[in-house]
């Protein structure tokens, strides 16, 4: 029978409208408007889960976000499936397909349930104990099986073909939960002209009021009060009300993030449009509108299908017009549950007994109850729920003087409805770093002194009655208009004509049971399986912290983060350890408040788009000459040029020899490049490098070397001098942004004097690296007159000229070890100008070169790379550089760190060259360096190998290498240690070509 | 690359700006108060905004620094002007025409847009026009520049433009639902 516990004329589902939708391969029918948790109840279906550990049957106990059992998959497919989401706030739509999760192979018969019966050998922390031997076995047999067995939902494997949007937003109020309080808070800002935003996580605003069947506000009921209201906000151009839209992290400085969920409720949603979008909201005030939760009992089978909140129940019936049961027994330690059993007496439910576990309940409520000829037992607990895939009786017993509990009787049921009463929801409170603080007559936390500008309002802070929730929220709303800065106006004021008292009492901890139960199981956290045992054993096991408490048993520490189970696990732990449960302590509630997809944190960062990916001017050349590119921090750099077959080795001695031979040209625009202009330039840039440049000439160049304050080299990179007060700086390619950023930070901190301006250039400049001995015939002609001879144009010397009418900085420069020149010219004619080179360079042989053959090059000349040679513990000197080092200047940054003893150690890394005897053997880099061959491991290393290549022009290998004091072992053999052999190297100067520097001056 | 890019999309639009040069200016903030006179400005404009002139656009974004757009046009005057104004007076003038490229973007779902790459408000009261910064866009730096109630002006490098107009798009397209 289709929707038998379906009640006409409850709820705000459209009856007139049915949904299809099938859960585990079943179709089934609900309404528009239904979650899948109140369709599935409304066709009596209870059972829609199995647990994390012990695999039991479960169904929803709650009605909202908090809920921890009934976790479902939704969708199909590889890619497209969501697991662990909560059936209480999956929206309904046609042709829904929801699958439940952790069960083998069917959720009505689960094999995984055996553990149930081997619980008593499961208990808190086994896996510490019992699967610590065989050593070895935990990564491959243990860890896996476990995590089979246990966990929740299946990730999905397939790439996600859905995206997600992402927006910064700012507003002056976030209120966060569209409640009574969050409503009258956000209608309190709205009407000074604060921007505000209110946020809620279900699909519709009015919180607790949507399920009020009961309260009346200036004479109307309470759903069409939240109507008048919402109206209003809309009229308001600066009221933003986002629903299906959950505050889940409270960042520091108001940040807050926002997860707003657009396609999830739509059977067609638009083409095109975002899955989720993810809000980062910048809040000069937030008022926390959260409300408060209901706390379940700890009582032996209060897991079972069918056992649920009191608040759920009511929610179920009075919002989505479903009746849970047919026949329901109430257990409470607070009033609203009475509402309750009398919602479901006029909904046509059997209310069989509501056992109150305070000895003497007398409310209105509890009159009104007795009054409708409902059974109340006062003083009563309850000692099981009996049943498996859905509770069929109860065993209720009397709460004896002596604090011990009575025999039992036993009631049939198909519904067990609890309330323990209610807990603050403080979870951005906590996050926001707030203070949470006992308040004795609650018996719970609630927000104490905040850290951030936030302001709780409502139930989230402990005020239950709803004139007080409105009257409150109005209040703060008006307050965090005004602290942010708007004019205060008159907070709006409503009066509430009907409404309940809010309960006292309440309860906190496992209830009483008669004998010890020692296989009883009574939950504490549902989704973890937590079972109150699992905590008192903690305790007798020695744990004392609260926060230990929760690490040994994993309390509190599934996805919802003990929104149910906080405070039950902390009751019981205070009992077991003889202290009130304020001295206990509280565990920290850790974001996200509830679970976010991935897909919504990474939003638009992903594929082409996860990074910028930079390219040069000459990029569209080197694509269209068949180049291999490599990835140089966020550069896409030209690794190599193959012809026909060639293969990466191949193409780079070709490349290598064409060099050294002929002529090459090389793309070297992404050479980070920095201006550095003004009349203290000079002594600015003696501050900055280890180098002096106070007599460097107008029109000449030198190696400049950097080191961060602790003398480590931090850059390296030629600088020319354009003019008496401008320096044209390059640094690596990857160094830029960091080299100009520390320039700034010590200009801007620590030498404000100083009349000098540093300018990113790196992007003005196309640069052409034209290496070889023939490099000048080619060019010359190109360059509109200038003189570019070696008399006029020496090694390290620059010209300012034009190239085919484009102007030009000219620097004779290299790091080949051949004559050579780097054209920089406007960005613009970069690609114009290489194809003039290349066109005036066919008849010499012209050969495009990649990064790789530029490593080899400037390898067999020595020259370091920072970041390869150097690590961020290499000194100049260690680097072979200590040439560079200025002894004369006063200061540099890094010469203090220098002049440490430590840093001037005969035994530091230092660079050296390597040859191995055979010369086809290439060693591999970052391979360690030790003395003898033999030495018992572990070995003592003395190095690494740094750089390593086959250097076609020397037709052997060579092999750069940091080794503890390695000059002075030039000579000596080194072995490199390898898998199954151990290769003998020689240690020579770390230059291998032309150690004259002969073929530079020319 | 980045010379002719052109986005168009319900509520937004995006198109290469024209051609300028560009210098960046820095100097002590009377020095660039000389240097916007002899520019034909009144005065340097104030933090984080614009002053407008004959072939003269200056944007401030810093204390010390000034970003200046000139009409290729009257560039050369402009610039013999402001070298005369500033001759032996400490300044750093650097030519950084290649090394951004201007994006105009406009159309109602700009706001929005933008607001999906940087982290500052960019609503007309807390942005108005004229108002000019240096900014993160995505993972790229840039200099956003509110032309207009629904048009901003991006500088960036030249080599950011593909993925912050890639980026861009992405957000106009989101911004519509």
């Amino acid at each position: 029978m289709s929707q038998a516990f379906r009640v006409p004329g409850r709820g705000r589902v459209d009856s007139a409208r049915t949904v299809s939708f099938t859960f585990d391969g079943r179709r089934f029918q609900g309404l528009a408007g239904d979650t899948l948790a109140s369709a599935l109840l409304a066709n009596g279906h209870h059972l829609m889960g199995r647990s994390f550990k012990y695999h039991r049957p479960r169904g929803a106990v709650s009605a909202g976000s908090d809920e921890p059992n009934a976790l479902v998959a939704v969708g199909s497919g590889p890619a497209l499936q969501t697991p662990n989401l909560r059936a209480t706030q999956v929206e309904l739509y046609e042709g829904l397909a929801a699958v439940s999760q952790n069960r083998f192979p069917c959720l009505q018969f689960d094999f995984g349930a055996v553990n149930t019966l081997a619980a008593p050998l499961l208990p808190a922390g086994f896996y510490y104990k019992t699967f610590m031997w065989p050593r070895g076995f935990w990564d491959k047999v243990y860890e896996p099986v476990i995590r089979r067995a246990a966990g929740l939902g299946v990730a999905p494997t397939a790439p996600d073909p859905d995206h997600y949007a992402f927006q910064y937003a700012h507003c002056d109020v976030l209120v966060a939960g569209a409640g009574p309080a969050g409503l009258a808070a956000a209608l309190a800002a709205g009407r000074s002209g604060a921007r505000v935003i209110l946020a809620d996580e279900t699909a519709e605003a009015g919180g607790s009021l949507l399920s009020d069947r009961t309260s009346r506000i200036d004479g109307r009921p309470a759903a069409l009060w939240v109507a008048d209201i919402l109206a209003e906000l809309a009229a308001l151009p600066n009221v933003r009300v986002l629903t299906r839209c959950t505050a889940f992290n409270y960042g520091p400085h108001n940040m807050v993030a926002l997860n707003q969920r657009l396609t999830e409720h739509l059977a067609d949603p638009a083409p095109g449009m975002p899955r989720e979008r993810l809000w980062q909201v910048r809040a000069k005030e937030v008022v926390l509108a959260a409300g408060a939760l209901e706390r379940p009992l700890v009582f032996e089978g209060n897991d079972r299908p069918g056992v649920m909140l009191a608040s759920a129940a009511r929610t179920y019936l009075n919002r989505y017009g479903v009746a849970c049961g047919k026949r329901a027994v109430i257990v409470t330690a607070d009033d609203s549950a009475y509402r309750v059993a009398l919602d479901l007496h006029d909904a046509g439910v059997t209310v069989t007994a509501i056992a109150d576990l305070r000895p003497a309940p007398d409310s209105a409520l509890v009159r009104a109850a007795q009054g409708a000829g409902l059974t109340v037992l006062p003083g009563t607990t309850i000692q099981r729920a009996h049943g498996s895939t859905r509770v069929h009786s109860v065993e209720l017993a009397r709460l004896l003087p002596d604090g011990s509990v009575g025999r039992g009787q036993r009631w049939r049921t198909d519904l067990v409805l609890m309330s323990g009463g209610y807990t603050p929801s403080v979870h951005l409170f906590s996050q926001s770093r707030g203070k949470l603080v006992f308040d004795e007559e609650l018996g719970v936390y609630v927000p104490g002194e905040p850290a951030d500008r936030t302001r709780s309002s409502g139930a989230c802070r402990g005020v239950y009655r709803l004139a007080d929730v409105l009257a409150d929220g109005a209040a703060a709303g008006a307050a965090a208009a005004a602290a942010a800065g708007l004019a205060a106006v008159q907070a709006p004021s409503w009066s509430v004509d009907v409404a309940d008292e809010p309960g006292r009492g309440g309860y906190v901890g496992a209830l009483p049971r008669r004998g010890k139960g020692l296989l009883a199981m009574a939950f504490v956290d549902f989704q973890n399986d937590v079972t109150a045992k699992d905590v008192k054993l903690a305790v007798r096991e020695g744990f004392q912290s609260i926060e230990h408490i929760k690490r040994y048993t994993t309390t509190g520490m599934a996805t919802d983060q003990g929104k149910m189970s906080n405070v039950n696990a902390l009751g019981i732990a205070a009992d077991a350890l003889g202290r009130p449960v304020e001295k206990v302590g509280l565990t920290t509630f850790r974001p996200p408040f509830t679970p976010v997809t991935f897909g919504a944190f990474a939003s638009h960062a992903r594929g082409d788009l996860f990074d910028p990916d930079r390219r040069t001017p000459i990029d569209s050349w080197a694509r269209a000459h068949g180049a291999v590119f490599e990835d140089v921090s966020l550069w896409r750099r030209a690794r190599y040029f193959p012809r026909g077959s060639e293969d990466m080795e191949a193409a780079v001695r070709r490349e290598c020899l064409a060099v050294r031979g002929g002529v090459g040209i090389f793309d070297a625009s992404t050479l980070g490049k920095i201006e550095i202009v003004g009349p203290d330039a000079a002594t600015f840039m003696n501050r900055m490098y280890v180098n002096a440049w106070t007599k460097l000439g107008v029109g000449k160049c030198r190696y400049g070397l950097m080191c961060r304050e602790n003398g480590f080299v931090y850059d390296d990179g030629v600088v020319g001098r354009i003019a008496q007060d401008r320096f044209h700086v390059t640094t690596t390619t990857g160094g830029a942004p960091g080299v100009l950023a520390m320039m700034e930070d010590y200009l801007q901190t620590e030498w404000p004097e100083l009349d000098v301006w540093l300018t990113s250039t790196t992007e003005e400049w196309a640069v052409i690296a034209l290496q070889g001995p023939k490099a000048r015939e080619v060019l010359a002609p190109l360059v509109d007159g200038l003189d570019i001879s070696a008399g006029a144009l020496p090694h390290m010397s620059l010209a300012e000229g034009t190239i085919g009418g484009v102007p030009m900085r000219l620097f004779r420069v290299s790091f080949t070890g051949e004559l050579g020149f780097e054209i920089n010219v406007p960005a613009r004619h970069g690609r114009a100008v290489w194809e003039a080179i290349w066109d005036a360079g066919q008849a010499a042989g012209i050969t495009p070169y990649g990064t790789e053959t530029m490593h080899v090059l400037r390898a067999e000349k020595g020259y370091i790379i920072v970041g390869q040679e150097t690590d961020g513990t290499a000194t100049p000197d260690d680097a072979g550089c200590g040439w560079a080092v200025s002894k004369a200047k006063a200061d540099f940054v890094g010469k203090r760190s220098l002049a440490l003893p430590a840093m001037q150690a005969p035994d530091r890394k230092q660079l050296v060259g390597l040859l191995t005897e055979a010369p086809w053997e290439v060693l591999e880099e970052g391979a360690q360096l030790v003395a003898r061959p033999d030495e018992a491991i572990p070995m003592r290393t003395l190095g690494h190998v740094s750089s390593s290549y086959f250097s076609a022009t020397l037709g052997r290998s060579i092999a750069l290498a940091m080794v503890a004091g390695g000059r002075a072992r030039e000579g000596e053999t080194l072995y490199v240690p390898m898998e199954g052999r151990t290769i003998a190297v020689t240690v020579t100067k770390p230059v291998f070509y032309d150690v004259e520097g002969a073929r530079l001056n020319v | 690359m980045s010379d002719t890019m052109q986005l168009a999309r319900s509520g937004f639009t995006l198109a290469t700006a024209a051609d300028r040069r560009r210098f960046v200016l820095q100097a002590r903030p009377g020095t660039l108060d000389a240097a916007a006179r002899a520019l034909g400005l009144a005065e340097a404009p104030a933090m984080l905004a614009t002053a407008s002139g004959g072939a003269v656009t200056a944007l401030r974004l810093g204390p010390q620094e000034i970003l200046l757009l000139l009409d290729p046009a009257g560039a050369g005057d402009s610039l013999a002007a402001l070298r005369t104004g500033l001759d032996a007076v400490a300044h750093s003038l650097v030519e950084v025409s290649d090394r951004q490229v201007g994006l105009d973007l406009s159309g109602a779902l700009v706001e929005p847009a933008l607001a999906s790459l940087t982290s500052i408000d960019v609503a007309l009261p807390a942005f108005p026009v004229g108002m000019a910064t240096r900014t993160l866009l995505g993972k790229a730096d840039g200099v956003l520049w509110r032309t207009g109630p629904e048009q901003f002006r991006l500088e960036i490098w030249r080599s950011f433009a593909p993925y912050i107009s890639g980026l861009l798009d992405e957000a106009a397209r989101d911004a519509a639902f």
